[in-house]
């Protein structure tokens, strides 16, 4: 126990500072970007923590030497007490902060059009399709395209894009796989979007980030890119298994459960993800009455 | 029958079986018996009723909102202690000693005490001691007002507290996001006991912002225009317009998710037209401001004591005013950038980001004018100074990654992990408590007339600023880690180490509340040496510290004459400061009332009672409330009047004891002490 308590003192700045280029682990999960998108969220960060560190730096420097200098005890420093103004110093004061909060908020405008959830990956390749639905306390990924699904486990190819439709069939929770990119919430009745890229074959954490209740810390999954020969391989493989995600298979995932194993569907209703959103839309009794309508007229 | 008289109370909402709660309740009940066994024992009950609870003065009702805050901050810390032990020890396939729904009732309690029960009543104390004696005024506007909103605040403190032996506290965290803090999701009574004591407490606050807005506009000595206002009272004053323009809101979200959970309306559910993400909007609105509002106080605090204890005007006292201004405006205008996550668009992100780190711009100037103010000072290492080179030192870190949260796509990926859990505790620890610790070294002698131990509160300061960073940095690391926060359980070995040292830290801070406990019983077993007789214990520079330690109960025998911004300091320079008038008047005192104390016991019996769906009591307690209120309204002997001779005897005997101990008044036209040589 001893050991690991001085290993987490000693450990903890020097590794941070060497940042991991190379290939240290996943450990540091978000230095290790393995997609474009997170690349240059962790770029953005260290940008602006060097930007900061031109005015904390100094700061945190004249605190501590402004305090020892003029300590009561130092009768060698100049004592000033009715000097309370200087117009040199305030504009200063107020220019160098005003100037770099300038600089980041460029960097802001730029960066969150840039990294926009809702902007496609320029790629040569045509985005797959993938359709997240948050459950109480696991995660189901649907394959539009591919008519398969799976539950806490996400299959993509690497190197291409991949396009995500996110809602939730309970309660709020928070989509992210922190080495392909930024999170963003699952909610009820709405759908939210997201672009994520692997660049390379891998496995990589997901997990939901929002509390959820009780099994909120065994919400999450693994997240594998496989190449495109193994990511087909997969696809046929689960179109195989004879599984489908029929209603009773969907209504047995709506009961809540914890630390759910991966389960993969053959099949999936078309439209499901409408379906769950519009659950929960203000005029679904109606658009519900609306559809049997159309059901008996025909 | 059963359900009519108790509602869904039943014995079985004490949770026996759970061990840990239970040995928490007989801790807390053995606390409470043995304190009024005490009080018992000593005959204190008539003392304390009628010299402190039903008192309307606002130096003894801070002290008691400083009492309410120092017991919550136990309650709190040890929310927060029994947090990251689970955390230090449920790793792979251990499981720890909490099970999930008890883990997030503690971290639920731990947010909602903290702010509300902790940082609220610590500074609101220290704004009723120390803002009516600065701006020379003889009480608060409303000093009856001033009573109901302390006992309002005491009893949802108890609330919180009942909650832990009967039923239990909310699981939704203590933002309460609702669909999961909906009646589907949280059916049991822990989220209404959330409702009820933040809704309660709120009222109470609001209450007391409109006091003190009024206190310091309508109430200020001769002489003292707004610019020349004590630093510490500006940023009172742009505090409680912060309290009333947020506190509402707080209390419509509220009202609205009430609403929902008691009469199955949809406002926030996931269907029927419920909008979840209304209620983010309106709790951050109400909850940015809210930050700022514990927050500012402090900075005020920090502007007294580095401007005191450097011997020296402070710096740049018009950009500070400015600045405070500037940070409440943008307070409400950055709300957005606690759910970046959401799925706003760019446009909007980039807004409320860029609002966010324009927030940087006049809180950095204050840190560089208390720079300024050290600059050619005498700073003294008093205490309140240690706090105040701590907190400049550590709050600079804090805004860093407050900063770097407020640029959107770095929020997407540090949004709900540790590294925000680090920076916010980053930012109130040092920016609110520090600056609250300072200010009650600072004021302290002020309120009981004695100082407070150097030795133990320096070792406090250092075991609270070393655990500190102990506790919080490997957080940020964590963050980098892709570590969520609330987790009760993990199954990466990885982050174990940084766990343990995080609960190393909350180890040293826990020696630093105990060298403050012992700080507090050393100094009053102290108290003849450590006395303050001048009334001035630190060459203090506002009117405070021109009054008696404690000053008497009409504060000022005579108004005094404000020509200068520190106006005490000017006053001692031009040889004034102790002046003797030449004659009394009677002064006009409101009377004491358990009006007060009768309403906060009724509230809490209303909230008790909503919480269990007891309707008789909610009924009968609202009718109490309406009832006392006609009561009171029809009362004409609210006040009395304090003759001038009375004044001229107590004013006499104080300047005997100050010549006994050779302080001499500064002139010598008081007819009733003829000078001495």
């Amino acid at each position: 126990m001893k050991h690991i308590v001085l290993k987490g003192l000693f450990v903890l700045w020097p590794e941070w500072a060497l940042a991991c280029d190379g290939d240290c682990g996943s450990k540091w999960a978000l230095l290790n970007p393995r997609g474009p998108i997170a690349a240059h969220e962790k770029g953005l960060i260290i940008t602006a923590f060097a930007l900061m560190l031109l005015v904390v730096v100094p700061v945190i420097f004249m605190t501590i030497a402004f305090a020892w200098k003029y300590r009561a005890s130092n009768n060698d420093a100049s004592y000033a007490p009715k000097w309370d103004n200087s117009t040199k110093i305030e504009a200063v004061v107020w220019t160098v902060p005003a100037v770099i909060v300038a600089i980041l908020a460029a960097l802001v405008w730029k960066s969150s059009h840039e990294l926009s959830p809702y902007r496609p990956i320029a790629s040569a390749a045509k985005p797959v399709q993938v359709e997240v639905v948050s459950m109480n306390w696991k995660w189901l990924f649907i394959y539009p395209d591919l008519g398969i699904a799976s539950v806490n486990r996400l299959v993509i190819p690497a190197g291409v894009p991949v396009s995500f439709r996110i809602t939730s069939d309970a309660v709020m929770s928070s989509f992210f796989i922190p080495q392909l990119g930024g999170q963003i919430y699952a909610m009820a009745g709405m759908q939210t979007r997201l672009q994520l890229v692997a660049d390379q074959p891998g496995s990589y954490q997901g997990l939901n980030t929002q509390f959820s209740g009780d099994g909120f810390a065994g919400m999450h999954f693994e997240t594998v890119a496989a190449s495109n020969q193994d990511f087909d391989a997969w696809v046929a493989q689960v179109r195989h298994s004879s599984m489908p995600l029929s209603e009773d298979a969907f209504k047995a995932l709506e009961i809540p459960s914890e630390n759910v194993p991966p389960r993969y569907f053959s099949s999936v209703e078309p439209q499901l993800f409408e379906r769950i959103m519009q659950k929960y839309l203000p005029n679904a009794d109606a658009t519900r009455s609306g559809h049997r309508g159309m059901h008996s007229a025909m | 029958m059963n359900e009519t008289l108790f509602g869904k109370l039943t014995l079985s909402a004490i949770p026996y079986d759970n061990p840990i709660v239970m040995g928490a309740v007989a801790g807390a009940t053995a606390l409470t018996l043995l304190l009024l066994g005490m009080i018992t024992y000593f005959g204190k009950w008539r003392y304390l009723w009628t010299e402190w609870f039903t008192s309307v003065d606002h130096k003894k009702i801070g002290v008691m909102y400083i009492i309410l805050a120092l017991i919550m901050l136990l309650r709190g810390f040890a929310d927060a202690f029994m947090m990251r032990l689970q955390q230090a020890i449920a790793a792979g396939g251990a499981l720890g000693y909490l099970p999930p729904y008890h883990y997030d009732q503690i971290f639920s309690a731990h947010g909602t005490i903290m702010i509300i029960f902790v940082a609220m009543p610590f500074f609101i104390g220290l704004m009723n001691l120390v803002v009516p004696l600065q701006i020379g005024a003889r009480d608060v506007a409303y000093p009856f007002l001033n009573s109901v909103s302390f006992w309002l605040t005491a009893s949802s403190a108890a609330l919180v507290m009942i909650s832990l032996g009967i039923g239990d506290f909310s699981h939704a965290g203590w933002s309460g996001y609702p669909p999961l803090s909906e009646k589907q999701f949280s059916p049991g009574p822990g989220v209404d006991y959330w409702i009820w004591s933040l809704q309660l407490g709120g009222i109470g606050t609001l209450m007391t912002g409109i006091n003190f807005f009024v206190t310091i506009l309508r109430m200020r000595t001769p002489g003292m225009t707004l610019m020349k206002l004590p630093v510490f009272t500006w940023t009172i004053l742009v505090t409680n317009v912060l309290i009333m323009l947020s506190f509402p809101v707080l209390t419509v979200a509220l009202a609205l998710l009430t609403l929902d959970r008691y009469l199955g309306m949809h406002f926030f559910t996931n269907d029927l037209g419920g909008n979840q993400m209304m209620f983010l909007n309106l709790f951050w609105i109400w909850g940015h401001p809210e930050v700022y509002i514990v927050i500012l106080p402090a900075f005020g605090m920090f502007s007294e004591v580095v401007s005191t204890f450097s011997g020296k005007r402070l710096f740049g006292y018009h950009s500070m005013v400015y600045a405070s201004v500037a940070i409440a405006v943008l307070s409400f205008v950055v709300w957005l950038h606690h759910f970046f996550t959401m799925g706003a668009g760019a446009n909007v992100n980039a807004f409320f980001g860029i609002a966010t780190m324009v927030i940087a711009v006049p809180t950095g100037v204050k840190v560089f004018n208390w720079l300024f103010t050290m600059y050619k000072g005498r700073l003294e290492f008093t205490t309140p100074v240690l706090w105040t080179l701590g907190f400049i030192i550590t709050f600079c870190i804090g805004g860093m990654t407050g900063v770097l949260l407020s640029v959107p796509p770095a929020d997407f990926v540090l949004h709900n992990s540790e590294f925000l859990v680090a920076h916010f505790h980053n930012m109130l620890i040092p920016g609110a408590l520090f600056g609250y610790f300072a200010g009650y070294a600072f004021w302290f002698p002020k309120a009981v007339g004695f100082r407070l131990d150097e030795k133990w509160g320096k070792r406090a300061f250092w075991a609270w600023l070393v655990g500190f960073y102990l506790a919080f940095m490997p957080l940020y690391a964590l963050g980098f880690m892709g570590m969520p926060r609330r987790l009760v359980h993990y199954d990466n070995p990885a982050w174990q180490p940084y766990l343990l040292v995080a609960a190393l830290g909350t180890v040293v801070i826990l020696v630093g509340i105990f060298c403050q406990i012992i700080q507090l019983v050393v100094s009053i077993r102290n108290r003849a040496a450590l006395r303050d007789l001048t009334g001035d214990p630190w060459n203090g520079r506002t009117l405070e510290w021109s009054v008696s330690s404690p000053p008497p109960f009409y504060n000022f025998a005579h108004l005094p004459k404000v020509q200068t911004l520190d106006a005490f300091a000017d006053m001692k320079e031009r040889g004034v400061a102790y002046e003797v008038p030449a004659s009394y008047q009677d002064i006009h005192m409101p009377k004491n009332t358990g009006v007060g104390v009768f309403l906060g016991g009724i509230a809490f019996a209303f909230g008790f009672a909503m919480v269990w769906h007891i309707w008789w009591l909610s009924l009968a307690a609202a009718g109490g409330v309406v009832a006392a209120l006609i009561v009171r309204a029809w009362d004409d002997s609210v006040d009395y009047i304090l003759p001038a001779q009375e004044v001229a005897r107590m004013e006499r005997e104080r300047r005997q004891l100050l010549a006994a101990h050779g302080h001499q008044s500064s002139a010598s036209t008081d007819p009733h002490l003829a000078p001495q040589g």
